[in-house]
């Protein structure tokens, strides 16, 4: 029964995500909002592809930003200047994220905790110095256009590709999470000696989980470079690495739902005071800061633990048992 | 050659400054076990207000060295108390993410205040010339500067009980918990000097430099890389592989390219993990 309510609650939401472009259509400003809304959904991808690596298998990878930036170059380089058809750019910029993922994994998942960060944070370094110093790559000042499709000119057409390429992620990471490979991930991250132990293999646990995070990541790139029509080589800027953290921490680690409440939110809300600039880094670290000493568990992790705090003491007032 | 010399030298004076920064952090990160990741942006904190004290408020530069270092010692604990402390005890990846939040604070407060980056004026702004080789004299400050300090700290850690007690923490923290040292007061200690040092580091550096609220990003990734390649918590490893990397990369820029040059430093990194994960020379073995 409940299993069932929360079927139709889902149901609702999905719902909603599909109606909101129409009724945002009727505005002229609320167009705009459809890109908005778009753009968020691509940082969940982003955010679920973080998830994977750091939230359930406990490593913490700050090279997400150059994947991102490689996923979105390789679509962009395939659709402009192979002519790649669209539909088989996209798995193909996911699948050669995944390896250069693979072979950046090979080395540095030898490494632990705070080194590990390190080394994918200079990874993330070394690529975007590539791209900034390879014109022939990146395309320099003026980047690289990505032509797309003609019937994927309307904003509410991306909007529909890119939310049921959410909700496939969605679904393929719950049900990994959900799967023996997801309790193998959940051992290295709560204890790795103990899981290596008991006979799970953690580094290749480990590398697997990495090489799918960044075929994920990579998806998001591809996307992103489609929703904006053009990249330049700033897209592998390794501070979208702690974007991609602060919108996954915010939202709720090891959630299914928080990293798209983080991403959507922080993103919708970010654009709404958009006035203040730069400054919206200043609020963005400050959060940051709070969030990790005050709620590790983030917005959705939060809610719950509230929920069930809530629920037993309601329990307790009637005197009922706790299921 | 006195080409090659000449590099030589701009190498240590390069390395004079990842030393310093890289001796915090290792103070930091290897005996208080913190992903100090904002370090860097202290260093840049230390720069501003060498430009506040000493153009805006036209202070000797001297004297401005020994206030930005004071000032910079007080927000090292500031840092401490407000940021880590809470944090204490949770997994590694908190603080290290707690550090990014600040990089963000950090940078996005400057930047905001002042968008263009700054120059100071050289104490002694002279050039020396010496077996046909010509050198400024704010190199030679800074090598020498650099050189006092580490003496400095290492006369402090080693002759007197606050450093000894130090260095008893960075062997057996419980151990040095148990026979009285109060590790709340010696963390506060270590991010004094730590920071004290980034200060020294930028107030040596500034005259050479421009000074923009993204000058400690690149400095603290290769601080990080010298700390690992040096062995956790090691202070000679620090100083060793601060004066390297400083003299390859100057050569590296002198004979290779200067676009990549920030790239050495994280490939060697990154080499040098794949082969032994936990650093070249074995420091404190990691949880």
């Amino acid at each position: 029964m409940k299993k069932f309510g929360n079927a139709g609650f889902y149901l609702l939401l999905v719902g909603i995500a599909i109606a909101l472009p129409q009724l945002l259509n009727l505005t002229s400003s609320g167009k705009y909002q459809i890109h908005i809304l778009t753009l968020g959904m691509i940082w969940a991808i982003a955010a679920l592809s973080l998830n994977l690596i750091l939230g359930y298998t406990g490593q913490a990878s700050l090279a997400h930003g150059a994947f991102l930036g490689i996923g979105a170059y390789t679509f962009g380089i395939l659709l402009a200047r192979v002519g790649v058809n669209f539909w088989l750019a996209i798995p193909l910029a996911c699948l050669f994220t995944a390896f250069l993922g693979m072979l950046v994994g090979l080395p540095s998942m030898r490494t632990r905790g705070p080194y590990f960060a390190i080394v994918t944070l200079c990874f993330n370094f070394i690529v975007f110095k590539v791209f900034e110093n390879w014109k022939w790559l990146s395309g320099g000042i003026q980047g690289q256009t990505v032509p797309i499709p003609s019937y994927l000119g309307q904003r509410s057409v991306r909007y529909y590709l890119v939310l049921a390429f959410l909700i496939l992620v969605i679904l393929t990471e719950r049900q990994i999470v959900k799967s023996l490979l997801g309790s193998s991930f959940i051992a290295i991250r709560s204890n790795e000696r103990l899981a290596e132990a008991v006979g799970i293999s953690t580094y290749r646990y480990k590398l697997l989980s990495f090489t799918v995070s960044c075929f994920l990541v990579g998806l998001a790139g591809a996307l992103l470079a489609m929703e904006n029509g053009q990249l330049d080589y700033t897209v592998t800027n390794y501070f979208y690495s702690f974007y991609i953290l602060i919108y996954l921490l915010i939202g709720g680690v090891a959630t299914l739902s928080g990293p798209v409440v983080g991403a959507v939110g922080i993103f919708f809300l970010l654009d709404r005071i958009k006035s203040i600039g730069e400054f919206r880094n200043l609020i963005f670290g400050l959060v940051l800061i709070v969030v990790i000493i005050y709620f590790p568990r983030g917005i959705v992790g939060g809610a719950r633990q509230f929920w069930d705090w809530a629920k037993r003491q309601y329990a307790g007032r009637r005197g009922g048992v706790l299921e | 050659m006195s080409f090659f010399f000449n590099q030589v030298i701009i190498g240590i004076q390069l390395g004079s400054q990842y030393v310093l920064v890289a001796l915090g952090l290792t103070l930091i990160f290897g005996i208080l076990d913190i992903s100090h990741f904002a370090h860097g942006q202290m260093y840049m904190i230390g720069a501003y207000l060498l430009y506040i004290v000493m153009v805006l408020g036209g202070v000797n530069y001297w004297l401005a060295l020994v206030i930005c270092v004071a000032a910079l010692a007080i927000a090292g604990v500031l840092v401490q108390r407000a940021v880590y402390r809470p944090l204490r005890g949770q997994p590694h990846i908190n603080s290290f993410i707690a550090a990014i939040g600040l990089i963000l604070v950090l940078e996005t407060l400057v930047r905001g205040i002042q968008p263009n980056s700054l120059t100071v004026p050289k104490p002694i702004d002279r050039t020396l010339h010496f077996l046909g080789m010509s050198m400024e004299v704010q190199r030679l400050i800074v090598i020498i500067g650099a050189i006092v300090f580490i003496i400095l700290l290492q006369l402090f850690i080693k002759r007197t009980r606050l450093g000894t007690a130090i260095e008893a923490m960075s062997q057996d923290r419980e151990g040095a918990a148990l026979v009285g040292i109060s590790v709340e007061r010696m963390s506060a200690l270590t991010f004094a000097i730590a920071t004290g040092l980034a200060a020294v580091a930028a107030v040596l550096m500034a005259p050479l430099a421009f000074i923009s609220p993204e000058m400690g990003n690149v400095l603290i990734l290769k601080a990080f890389v010298i700390v690992v390649i040096g062995g956790l918590g090691s202070m000679k490893g620090a100083i060793v592989g601060g004066y390297i990397l400083g003299i390859l990369e100057a050569l590296a820029i002198a004979y290779i390219s200067s676009g990549y040059k920030d790239v050495f430093a994280f490939g060697i990194l990154i080499i040098i993990l794949a082969i032994r994960p936990t650093g070249l020379f074995m420091g404190r073995e990691q949880e």
